[in-house]
């Protein structure tokens, strides 16, 4: 099967044979009402007021919110608003922690049976894309009448990021549970493991375990940036197309994060919504990288603390990994939900860019097999017409363009602003 | 509090730069700017060195004049100015061979939007006008042994030459033309290094091989000789002016050969791949547009108007 194209990037994993270690219990966790994509949650807790492990904070009002749990238990010391985007706040919820740590008496064991009721834990769950998109799990499993194939999306092939690895090499059961219980309340036959070839201890032990299974397989994946993409990875799995404006869901396939699946199980058997976090916390400026797993909402800065970061020479800190993350503004701020790894960056100088001299290198590299040169110059000249024509929407963001020109050009960051330029996405019925 | 970096990702780039790519195409040159020096001696270190530094400095004083970002310091002005210079005989006039230069800097790069933005190779457009301009001077040519002499059929020039003459640089000709083995050498280099795609070259030269082949002429002399192989490897895979695909680049190809062939053949210019590259310039976007590939998950082809 011929391959999406790509690129091959240092991949610096140098934290895929480190445990997770569990963190100490913060002091402090601060907890944004926004860990997801859709509306805020409403904070349901008022200062003073006394919280537990796992206990609701942060209601779901609006129907594409999902529910916010705290993460350690103690007292909410206040309800402020933060930014994470810098440019719109949502509240913060801040609990100082005390020493017990009780977890709340709601949380018991769920037995799930139908599509409803499993969508509806998922949600009481907490449960969002893992993997760092921060889609609504519910939304996704709601997405469409049936599924008949369930991806699990192990590529983790940013550089750096090794949490989902360590994941599936220590819990590698949760995961194929998860899995099954999916396929079984789902009615789904079959189920695709993504991984790349370069996990080779995380295929191996997932194939063992997945050769007693019936319909579950292991996909080992080309060690090529990008593979997690949904287009991508489905294609890469199973050979399908997903046609431009579609989605996975629209094609009757589910792609989840391997850490969202065993999410899932683990939730079905303790009932703890989803209050603690595994990061990959690396980078240059790092001395000691390592997996932590700490609550969320935990400070940035107990992790770069952990890590012994070199904080003087640090410049650039990033959510996530240096292809698709995006940058923190100040050491304040918590450990979202959806966050999967901090990456701290010394010395680091964004490259001045230079004209196009058309060498075509953006064209060679892009898993879409678009033209980012020409984008570039459609959106320079705000044409419309040609943004369509060179099918701007199918841009995945992976950010290989960007990252392969020798001009230095924000090609990628380009294609996103295109994007919103286009009407369909103007009249704000965006989905 | 700490400064820290806000930036669009990715927040990490290739080590690649304009510069490093035109200083390996520049690497790529010297094989046979060595040789050709060797053979003409100081005339045609006179004529690199004019068409070079007049390239260079034009771009700087133009971009400064008009307070445009400096690109210069890319290398790009230095690479047509040295393909210029190579496509030159040692015995050209050196302050002709700088007007040449400025011109292709200022007429068909910067007038048309600077490194890019211009679709007809420079060097080689200049190169033609120099040809129109200065017929006698362009057919100077100096012999091995040193005697100069007015030809204007130039493949009468290589006639008698046997194939390591031609492959070394024993013959007459224009300064980087001469040495076809610094020419493979500087072409390997940069297909190895991944700047240039081996399809351009390999279908131009490859499809006027073969038209000698049915016409029944001697390859070696064909191939060999004259502007062909510079021009397959420099100037078909200049990035600005030729088109980014592959396929794009092999229809490009065939295009120069064919018509490579034909303009030596049936023409009363008997260097043709000069002109022939700078027609096939003309047919980029249109190449470009018809050759560029299917969008992931579309189903109209890019190509065509959907409205």
């Amino acid at each position: 099967m011929k391959r999406l194209n790509g690129i091959r990037l240092p991949f610096r994993k140098s934290t895929d044979h480190k445990p997770i270690v569990p963190l100490r219990t913060p002091r402090k966790v601060r907890i944004p009402m926004l860990m997801h994509k859709g509306s805020p949650c409403v904070p349901i807790v008022g200062e003073g007021d006394l919280v537990t492990v796992g206990q609701l904070i942060g209601d779901a009002a609006q129907p594409d919110a999902v529910p916010i749990h705290a993460s350690v238990s103690g007292v909410v010391s206040s309800v402020s608003d933060i930014s994470l985007d810098g440019q719109t706040f949502v509240p913060c919820i801040e609990i100082l922690a005390d020493k017990e740590q009780l977890l709340s008496p709601d949380c018991k064991p769920v037995t799930v049976t139908t599509k409803e009721e499993l969508i509806d834990a998922v949600r009481k769950s907490g449960c969002v894309g893992l993997g760092g998109s921060g889609d609504a799990t519910f939304q996704k499993l709601s997405a469409a009448e049936s599924f008949d194939l369930l991806i699990l999306n192990g590529a983790e092939c940013e550089p750096f990021l090794s949490a989902d690895c360590r994941l599936m090499t220590e819990s590698p059961q949760d995961i194929i549970a998860g899995a099954e219980l999916l396929m079984k309340i789902l009615k789904i036959k079959e189920v695709r493991i993504g991984i790349t070839e370069d996990k080779v201890t995380a295929i191996k032990l997932l194939s063992d375990i997945c050769s007693t299974k019936k319909g579950i397989d292991v996909c080992p994946l080309p060690a090529v940036y990008p593979q997690g993409a949904e287009k991508v990875i489905v294609f890469h799995t199973c050979g399908r197309i997903i046609p431009d404006h579609q989605t996975a869901a629209d094609q009757k396939i589910l792609v989840l994060n391997v850490s969202t699946c065993a999410f899932i199980y683990q939730y079905t058997q303790t009932g703890i919504p989803l209050t603690e976090k595994t990061v990959t916390v690396s980078g240059n400026a790092v001395r000691k990288p390592g997996n932590y797993r700490v609550p969320i909402g935990t400070p940035v800065m107990n992790l770069l603390e952990a890590a012994s970061c070199d904080l003087e020479a640090m410049n650039l800190l990033l959510n996530g990994s240096v292809m698709t993350g995006t940058c923190i503004r100040d050491l304040d701020m918590p450990v979202l939900r959806q966050q999967n790894g901090l990456t701290a960056v010394k010395k680091y100088k964004a490259p001045q860019k230079s004209p196009c001299f058309r060498c075509g290198k953006c064209l060679r590299v892009c898993p879409m097999r678009l033209n980012p040169m020409m984008l570039e110059q459609a959106y320079i000249q705000q044409d419309l017409r040609a943004l369509e024509r060179l099918h701007v929407s199918a841009c995945i963001n992976c950010g290989s363009c960007s990252y392969i020109c020798p001009a230095h050009r924000p090609l990628a960051a380009t294609n996103q602003r295109a994007k919103e330029i286009l009407p369909e996405n103007r009249e704000g019925n965006a989905s | 509090m700490k400064k820290l970096t806000v930036h669009p990702s990715p927040l990490t780039n290739t080590k690649n730069s304009t510069f490093q790519i035109m200083f390996c195409v520049i690497a790529a040159l010297m094989p046979t700017a060595i040789c050709g020096c060797f053979q003409f001696g100081l005339d045609a270190v006179m004529v690199l060195l004019a068409t070079t530094g007049t390239a260079v400095l034009t771009e700087i004083i133009w971009q400064t004049l008009f307070g445009k970002q400096l690109t210069a310091p890319d290398g790009s002005a230095a690479v047509t100015g040295l393909i210029l210079g190579l496509c030159l005989p040692p015995s050209f006039p050196v302050y002709w061979a700088a007007a040449g230069s400025a011109f292709a800097i200022i007429v068909v790069k910067q007038l048309f939007g600077g490194i890019g933005k211009n679709f007809a190779n420079p060097a080689l457009t200049a190169k033609t006008l120099l040809m129109l301009l200065f017929m006698q001077e362009m057919h100077t040519w100096t012999f091995p042994d040193g005697h100069t002499e007015v030809i204007t059929e130039t493949a009468e020039l290589t006639q008698q030459k046997s194939f390591w003459d031609l492959m070394l640089g024993n013959t007459p000709g224009c300064i980087g033309h001469i040495c076809a083995a610094g020419i493979i050498l500087g072409g390997v280099f940069l297909i190895l290094k991944g700047i240039i795609s081996p399809a351009a070259p390999a279908a131009f030269i490859g499809s006027f091989a073969l038209l000698s082949l049915i016409a029944g002429d001697s390859l070696t002399l064909r191939l060999l000789s004259g502007s062909l192989l510079f021009c397959a490897v420099f100037a078909a895979t200049d990035y600005t002016t030729t088109p980014v695909t592959v396929t794009g680049k092999t229809v490009f190809g065939i295009g120069c050969g064919c018509l490579s062939y034909f303009i030596s053949r049936y023409g009363g210019y008997a260097d043709g791949s000069v002109l022939a590259v700078l027609i096939m310039n003309l047919f980029v976007p249109l190449i470009d547009r018809i050759t560029a590939p299917r969008v992931f998950g579309s189903e109209i082809p890019r190509s065509s108007e959907n409205q």
